[in-house]
């Protein structure tokens, strides 16, 4: 089936020629950072993690969210999402590729990763990690590759696959929760130490997730002869509307016990994202942005007729992206790490070429993610005869 | 073709099996032969838990911990490096309200308030950065000295995370170029690696005190606290003592006179 990925038009091989180009130019900036080490990016002692793992823990997030339409069609049998099931796993597919890059891109020595399986330490999260998200990997490769065969084919697919993607649905909030284990697991880190995290993850995983397919299933449905369908959009778009009012309420729960309480190694945190401490504040705006794009994006959710102009429900889609990405992405490491174990406020802001770097992974994941979803449309598209 | 096919496979599986073999092989030869016999050095300083005592009454200013702090970094070999982001520390000093977070208050007596703390790994009972490692590059010996494997470290960085302390440092470039005299006797390190205190143990091997307790005169003592006739333990029984954090349940073996 690999070889529809290699038949399309200008835009399709303009996109790809795109995406490679950047892929090629944080290549060659990799090479530097492997050659200098990780001091070419903005980290610190004091901040430790960045960009990178910020990246990895959304999009670990983005991968999960990929469920949210295998689960409603193989557990309770909602044949609309049957069409689009496929879509999410490739998704997954992408995302959890992006992850794996993301976390070898983070590392000081990247060529004994093999160590963690050389050396399997089961009391480490992050070994746990490791197998949870290559499992997750190869379960949405198998199940994926299966049913678009099979759809092809004009067959049924296998019986054991539904017993894979059954699997594949228990195993996506696992790969979240594990995620979110590395981090309020750790003693004295007063922002991530709280039971709330991990589903606090799940739920901006289930809003941030879906809300991206949305937005991909609106740019097929332009640039290709599928149509995705418009219930199968609405659908998506009640679940994202649950899990974002949930997301803010889980994080108004985790506001009200750290300032109730008034315990100063859990406040600091918080304070130093949303006011700035000891006249420290990069992050402000970035978190009221973040939060005024949450809440906005809730309000035009959960309006239905806002909710059913496709037209706002995309734009909606867009600023709850972008939004959870703040919050996620860049909001939930560094405000980890400031102030630090010996309370100084030591700002973290990534420097050109980690974000060189990180475009490239994007551009790595947007590449797979561009190659599947051709393969998977170019079927429907055939099955469908148009 | 099938012939050639079939010659692969044969090879392949006579390849595997004595893959498979090679350990059970192993483990006769080494039961057979006699390998390199190991003594323990007969000055090696030995504890069953190595612990820290640090009378902070015994520095006046920010001048009595220099020698301590260089003489560390001197012999382990810790680069200088200019650039803040990528300074890498084993010992160091600090205030009070920044040493014991959190427990500092308005009215504190002003030799605490403006004295300075020195601040190291704690050698905790149970390291965070231990059970964080997804390697074991980093962890505790029976003596509770809790060492790195700058070799088998992939540069992770989740000890750092890890530890309620700060006490790690991470090599973000090269040290080896920014290590003033290199002394030979104990490795520099490789950039991406994750490095911190090591209790002197490559010293405690050959019988030497730790480089900072020979650079304090006295104020700084280690010994087993394990042993009830030992200085630490007569130091703790006569002093009140502090450590760091306690309340996180780590067990910091740093204990402070203040």
């Amino acid at each position: 089936m690999l070889e529809l990925a290699i038949k399309g038009g200008k835009t399709y091989w303009g996109w790809i020629l795109s995406l490679l180009t950047i892929i090629g130019i944080a290549f060659i900036v990799y090479l530097w950072q492997l050659d200098f080490g990780l001091g070419i990016t903005g980290m610190s002692r004091d901040v430790s993690w960045g960009f990178y793992i910020a990246q990895f823990t959304f999009l670990v997030g983005v991968a999960a969210g990929g469920v949210m339409v295998v689960l409603p069609y193989y557990l309770h049998d909602y044949k609309a999402f049957g069409r689009i099931t496929i879509l999410g796993e490739f998704l997954a597919i992408a995302a959890v590729v992006m992850c794996l890059l993301f976390i070898i891109v983070d590392l000081g020595q990247p060529m004994r990763a093999l160590n963690v399986i050389l050396y399997p330490t089961p009391g480490s999260v992050l070994f746990w990690d490791m197998i949870v998200l290559n499992v997750y990997l190869l379960l949405n490769v198998v199940v994926g590759w299966n049913v678009i065969e099979a759809e092809r084919n004009n067959i049924g697919y296998p019986g054991w696959i539904k017993v894979l993607a059954i699997f594949s649905i228990i195993w996506a909030p696992a790969i979240h929760t594990v995620t979110a284990f590395l981090y309020c697991g750790l003693p004295g880190r007063g922002f991530w130490l709280t039971a709330i995290l991990a589903p606090r993850f799940l739920a901006s995983a289930f809003a941030a997730g879906p809300a991206l397919l949305i937005l991909l299933c609106l740019i097929i449905r332009r640039v290709t002869n599928f149509d995705p369908g418009r219930e199968q959009i609405q659908s998506l778009a009640k679940i994202v509307t649950y899990a974002i009012i949930i997301n803010v309420f889980f994080f108004l729960c985790e506001v009200f016990v750290v300032f109730y309480s008034r315990i100063p190694s859990h406040m600091d945190h918080i304070k130093y994202l949303f006011f700035g401490l000891h006249g420290h504040n990069a992050l402000v705006p970035w978190m009221w942005t973040s939060m005024l794009f949450m809440v906005t994006s809730i309000i035009l959710l959960v309006n239905p007729v806002t909710r059913k102009n496709e037209k706002v429900l995309a734009f909606t889609c867009v600023i709850l992206f972008i939004g959870t990405w703040i919050d996620k992405g860049m909001g939930m490491i560094s405000g980890g790490f400031v102030p630090n174990p010996l309370h100084h406020v030591v700002e973290y802001a990534p420097t050109l070429p980690e974000i060189i770097i990180t475009l490239g992974v994007w551009a790595t994941g947007f590449l797979v993610l561009t190659i599947l979803f051709k393969i998977a449309v170019t079927v429907k598209e055939e099955v469908s005869g148009v | 073709m099938k012939n050639s096919r079939r010659s692969f496979l044969k090879l392949a599986g006579i390849s595997a099996l004595g893959l498979g073999a090679k350990p059970v092989l192993n483990a006769f030869a080494s039961s057979d032969e006699h390998g390199p016999e190991i003594f323990p050095n007969q000055e090696a300083l030995t504890a069953k838990r190595w612990a820290m005592v640090i009378d902070t009454r015994k520095f006046e200013s920010e001048e009595d911990f220099e020698p301590i702090v260089a003489a560390c970094h001197k012999i382990h070999n810790v680069p200088k490096l200019k650039e803040k982001r990528h300074k890498i520390d084993w010992i160091w000093i600090d205030d009070f309200k920044h040493v014991f977070t959190y427990q500092e208050h308005e009215f504190l007596d002003d030799r605490v308030k403006h004295l300075p703390f020195l601040v190291l790994c704690n050698h905790c009972e149970k390291p965070a950065c231990v059970r964080a490692c997804p390697t074991r590059a980093t962890f505790k010996r029976e003596d509770g000295i809790v060492l790195m494997d700058f070799h088998r470290c992939i540069g992770c960085r989740f000890c750092m995370a890890a530890c309620p302390y700060g006490s790690r440092s991470f090599n973000f470039r090269d040290p080896r170029p920014f290590v003033e005299e290199e002394n030979k006797e104990f490795p520099t390190r490789m950039k991406g690696v994750v490095e911190k205190c090591n209790f002197c143990a490559e010293r405690l091997a050959v019988g030497k005190m730790p480089a900072c307790v020979e650079a304090s005169n006295g104020a700084i003592v280690v010994g087993d606290l394990h042993d009830p006739d030992s200085n630490v333990r007569d130091l703790l029984k006569n002093n009140y003592t502090i450590r760091r954090k306690p309340y996180l349940g780590a067990g910091p073996a740093i204990y402070y006179i203040v």
